[in-house]
């Protein structure tokens, strides 16, 4: 039988391949970008586990909150990035400490 | 193994699986790909939860717009990605270190501790879905209620991204012609049409 702990399981193995993606892929900021996306993607796992197993739509609405505000973060994250290399011509993240004002 | 159980473990495992290819794999595209992958089977265990609304608006959130999103902004890049992955053999005992760790402390607390059954048993105050309801109306009761201000600041935040997307990209370049319909508007004949008298035979410099 397929349980709370079988989905939070799930959840925590996505949320460590995205912290994993951050550290191993330190110089791609597209990278790093989808592995926020995957560490965002098993939080609204958490949330509508328990929301579900609970029997409480409160979980699901925190779920569609995170989910908008995940949208919001990879539209802007992108811009910033294609601005970026539009000044500087390459995406490695060491040069982003040039930035200034 | 009950076919729910079966499509758990496909689900599961696909979503595992591509979530691994998403940071390890060696092309950039095929991360966005597999990163689509990884959303569309979370929206399957979803559906297999009965969050049946939340998966579809993954579906359309994710893989339509933010995955599509990544896809235009790794092929408009024109950079060599190969020379960003250098790192990558350096960091992986680091980063493999820590994420098993983590992963193995996540797992601790998860399977050590359960919730009351009576906590799941009593019905709270707002139950995702019953026999005369679905989800999503269960969903919509509360999200335009109870969360009203939420769901308006949510919609704020939505138009502050789109807005500060379309600030930070636009830029505007010098010496591109450009129409300027006031200007056209206000040309009158005089402005536009010169009249010379021209001798005959002779022609008229220009």
């Amino acid at each position: 039988m397929i349980g709370l702990s079988h989905y939070l399981t799930v959840a925590a193995i996505l949320f460590t391949l995205g912290v994993l993606g951050i550290f191993i892929n330190r110089k791609n900021v597209i990278v790093i970008l989808m592995s926020v996306e995957l560490i965002l993607l098993a939080v609204n796992i958490n949330l509508v586990a328990f929301s579900t197993h609970l029997n409480d739509i409160t979980g699901q609405v925190f779920a569609l909150f995170v989910l908008t505000v995940a949208a919001a973060e990879a539209a802007i994250g992108l811009a910033i990035l294609v601005v970026f290399f539009r000044n500087r011509g390459s995406i490695a993240v060491e040069d982003v400490s040039m930035m200034r004002g | 193994m009950t076919a729910a159980a079966a499509f758990f473990y496909l689900f599961a495992g696909l979503a595992i699986a591509s979530g691994f290819m998403v940071i390890a794999s060696r092309n950039p595209v095929s991360s966005v790909l597999f990163l689509i992958l990884a959303f569309v089977n979370a929206a399957g265990l979803f559906v297999l939860m009965g969050a049946e609304f939340l998966a579809m608006i993954l579906v359309v959130v994710y893989v339509g717009a933010v995955a599509v999103l990544f896809l235009f902004v790794v092929m408009m890049l024109d950079v060599d990605f190969a020379q960003l992955r250098q790192g990558f053999q350096r960091y992986l005992p680091v980063g493999g270190l820590i994420g098993a760790i983590f992963l193995i402390e996540i797992v601790l607390v998860v399977g050590s501790w359960t919730i009351d059954p009576g906590l799941v048993q009593a019905p709270l105050g707002n139950p995702t879905s019953g026999e005369s309801f679905t989800n999503t109306y269960a969903l919509g009761r509360v999200l335009y209620t109870e969360y009203a201000y939420f769901f308006q600041i949510a919609g704020l935040v939505l138009l502050v991204a789109m807005i500060g997307a379309i600030v930070l990209t636009l830029r505007d370049r010098p010496g591109v012609k450009r129409q300027n319909i006031a200007v056209q508007n206000a040309r009158t004949q005089a402005m536009a049409v010169e009249t010379r008298k021209v001798p005959s035979r002779q022609g008229v410099e220009v």
